[in-house]
């Protein structure tokens, strides 16, 4: 997925795109809307992701303004919280919104679901040896075999599908699947693994453990 | 404020003022002019009278001689009963009548009536004379003639009118004070409209004021319009003002958040996590009770004068359920729609606001994999939300303490919130005419949360 972020603020810029990568999107950065108008003047993207005070403008009329021509869905990062802004905000074509400061796992949840209200997930589906992975839709499918995933079970398969043959933490996982305050210890990761596993028994994906290391997943060669 | 008395009842006491004043004045000379009348009616008579007496001078052997016609003082009858004297002489010698009436001095000339006022008897008497030259014999001799009556029947005549006049006068003074408090609050009547049309709004209606008006207020009008220009600008400005506040404050707390975060993600010590989770947490809190302060106030601000407009409850539901999906997802909660029309009028915007606090609490309250249930009812005169979820319960204690303001429940330990969500939610539906119920869900397991609203 290729996604735009709008946003004159450096530090919460770097960290959402660092945030993004590790999905395996790639993001470009504008800071200005002058520079959003050219990213956009020479490339597509799934998701704009666009502050609403930027030095030279109000997000809100730039999305006015091009919401017309713009087939790309919109979320909103407003640091203006009033309930007639947010509603406002929706008025005036954005997909969805989020208030700063917030949350990564809340943002990355809201730019699924946008992403999959807007239908977008046909091009984003990942091959795991002879089964197809579609994040957004949550389905596995394998052969004439489709099983729906649960959340976090989709979340999980994603991480493992972004990294192939790699090993992966109980740390690294925890901290994709839960957000920061969870009381949630590495048990869980076992729990979820297990119930993972489970799901997908027999569409030739498997997730191995490696003692002390952490979880690879390992795939049947189509 | 210093009232000044009412403009209404001091153009009704000044009309009423020139009123009395005319009726007074007419009064008067409607008397004066009734007088008037009955003394010249008198003259008229006792000219007529002295003049007939005077006709019928003559001179017989050198005597003067004359008859006093019955028609002299028939006429002077007419006027009431006033007794009548009268006295003809001839140089110094009475030839007729009283000789101690008063006779007028005989300045105008021979021909002349000359007319005074006097007393006899002790009456007021009106005196009218007039001297002939008769030849008598060889030598000329002046007759006077004079005949005087009382005044009384002037008087009753004049007084009659008076009191006609006096009438008439009062009559015109009430009609006059009636019509002049008639026309008082016709000409204050668009004053009256006027301030009724702005007393009718509410705090934040300053649109400029479009009637039809007399041109007297039109300058008031423009006045108060520039003044409504002037709120509504410096009100806009102070709420870009808040907004923008919010926006400093909330960016740089954006940017520690995400540090935090990032750092999170690389510190391995259990205690440097511990304490960069806190710092989250603060970050979470103060940001949460920003907002939630802020919604209370503009619930506040709007709920005075609340814009109606017409809500489909089950629209309303299916909104908050998209919007908070991804956030319920988090937590792999499902939540579960079952909504049938329910149509309210009220602000979309509030209502989408109490909702959206309800069903955050049955978010964050419940644990993971479990319900949430929305169900939208219309029974009877009713539009219901209900939302009920699986999760703890209200606790102990009376459930309505919830509802008052930074409130929080015994259940919310390590759960960010600043108290004001049920706050915000209940005096939403006061405003709309309803209400928020609360209760036990299902055989008395979790939360329900009913909104509960008027149907349109
Ligand atoms: N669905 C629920 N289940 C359990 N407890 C609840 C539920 N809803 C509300 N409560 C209790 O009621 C209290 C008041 O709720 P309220 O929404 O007003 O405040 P809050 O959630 O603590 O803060 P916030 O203003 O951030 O929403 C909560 O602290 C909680 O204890
Ligand atoms: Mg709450």
């Amino acid at each position: 997925m290729r996604y735009l972020l709008v946003e004159d603020n450096r530090e919460l810029a770097e960290a959402v795109i660092g945030r993004l990568a590790l999905d395996g999107h790639a993001v470009d950065h504008a800071g200005t809307l002058a520079e959003a108008e050219d990213c956009l003047a020479v490339a597509t993207y799934d998701l704009i992701l666009l502050d609403v005070m930027l030095p030279d403008g109000d997000g809100r009329d730039f999305l006015a303004r091009s919401r017309a021509s713009l087939e790309t869905p919109v979320i909103v990062l407003t640091a203006r919280a009033q309930v007639s802004d947010r509603v406002g905000a929706l008025d005036q074509g954005a997909d969805d919104y989020i208030t700063k400061p917030f949350d990564f796992s809340e943002l990355e949840a809201r730019c699924r679901a946008v992403l999959r209200r807007r239908g977008g997930s046909a091009r984003n589906q990942i091959a795991l040896g002879a089964a197809l992975f579609d994040p957004l839709a949550g389905t596995l499918s394998h052969g004439a075999t489709s099983v729906d995933l649960r959340n976090r079970e989709i979340r999980l398969l994603e991480v493992f599908a972004r990294h192939p043959g790699q090993i992966l933490s109980k740390g690294q996982l925890m901290d994709r699947l839960f957000s920061y305050d969870s009381d949630v210890t590495e048990n869980a990761i076992e729990v979820y693994v297990g119930r993972l596993r489970r799901r997908i028994d027999g569409m030739g994906v498997r997730i191995e453990t490696l003692r002390g290391l952490g979880y690879r997943m390992e795939t049947d060669t189509a | 404020m210093t009232g000044t008395g009412s403009i209404g009842r001091r153009l009704t006491l000044l009309l009423a003022g020139v009123a009395a004043l005319l009726s007074v004045l007419s009064w008067g000379m409607v008397t004066m002019l009734a007088r008037q009348a009955a003394e010249r009616t008198q003259d008229n008579v006792l000219a007529a009278s002295v003049t007939a007496i005077a006709e019928t001078l003559r001179s017989e052997q050198g005597e003067v001689r004359l008859e006093l016609p019955y028609s002299a003082f028939s006429m002077l009858g007419a006027i009431g009963e006033d007794r009548v004297f009268y006295t003809v002489t001839a140089g110094d010698r009475t030839l007729t009548g009283y000789a101690d009436l008063p006779v007028p001095d005989g300045r105008g000339g021979p021909g002349r009536i000359v007319f005074a006022t006097g007393t006899y008897r002790g009456e007021a008497i009106r005196i009218a004379s007039v001297t002939r030259v008769v030849l008598a014999g060889t030598s000329p001799v002046p007759v006077t003639v004079t005949v005087a009556q009382t005044r009384d029947g002037v008087g009753t005549i004049a007084a009659d009118l008076s009191q006609l006049a006096a009438i008439l006068a009062v009559a015109f003074f009430v009609v006059a004070v009636g019509l002049s408090a008639i026309a008082a609050r016709t000409s204050l009547r668009p004053l009256k409209e006027l301030t009724a049309a702005v007393s009718r709004r509410g705090p934040s209606d300053l649109r400029p004021l479009r009637r039809a008006a007399p041109s007297e207020l039109a300058p008031l009008m423009g006045a108060l319009n520039r003044l409504m220009d002037r709120l509504n600008l410096s009100l806009r400005r102070s709420e870009d003002f808040i907004a923008e506040a919010a926006h400093r404050v909330r960016t740089p707390l954006a940017t520690v958040r995400t540090q935090a975060e990032i750092a999170l993600r690389s510190v391995t010590d259990d205690a440097d996590k511990q304490r960069l989770r806190q710092m989250i947490r603060a970050v979470d809190e103060s940001s949460r009770s920003a907002g939630q302060l802020l919604d209370h106030a503009t619930v506040a601000f709007r709920a005075d004068d609340l814009p109606r407009a017409p809500v489909d409850l089950a629209d309303l539901a299916a909104r908050t359920v998209a919007a908070l999906e991804p956030t319920a997802a988090m937590k792999e909660i499902r939540l579960q729609l079952d909504a049938v029309p329910a149509q309210v009028s009220g602000d979309p915007v509030l209502l989408d606001s109490a909702l959206r606090n309800v069903l955050d609490n049955a978010i964050k309250y419940s644990p993971e994999d479990t319900v949430v249930h929305l169900q939208v009812m219309s029974i009877a005169h009713e539009a219901r939300i209900a939302v009920t979820d699986q999760g703890p319960g209200l606790g102990e204690g009376p459930a309505r303490a919830l509802t008052e303001r930074f409130r929080r429940g015994s259940n919310t330990e390590g759960i960010v919130g600043s108290g004001l969500g049920l706050t915000i939610a209940e005096e939403v539906l006061r405003a709309h005419g309803g209400r928020l119920d609360l209760g036990a869900g299902e055989r008395g397991k979790g939360t329900c949360v009913t909104l509960v609203l008027p149907s349109s």
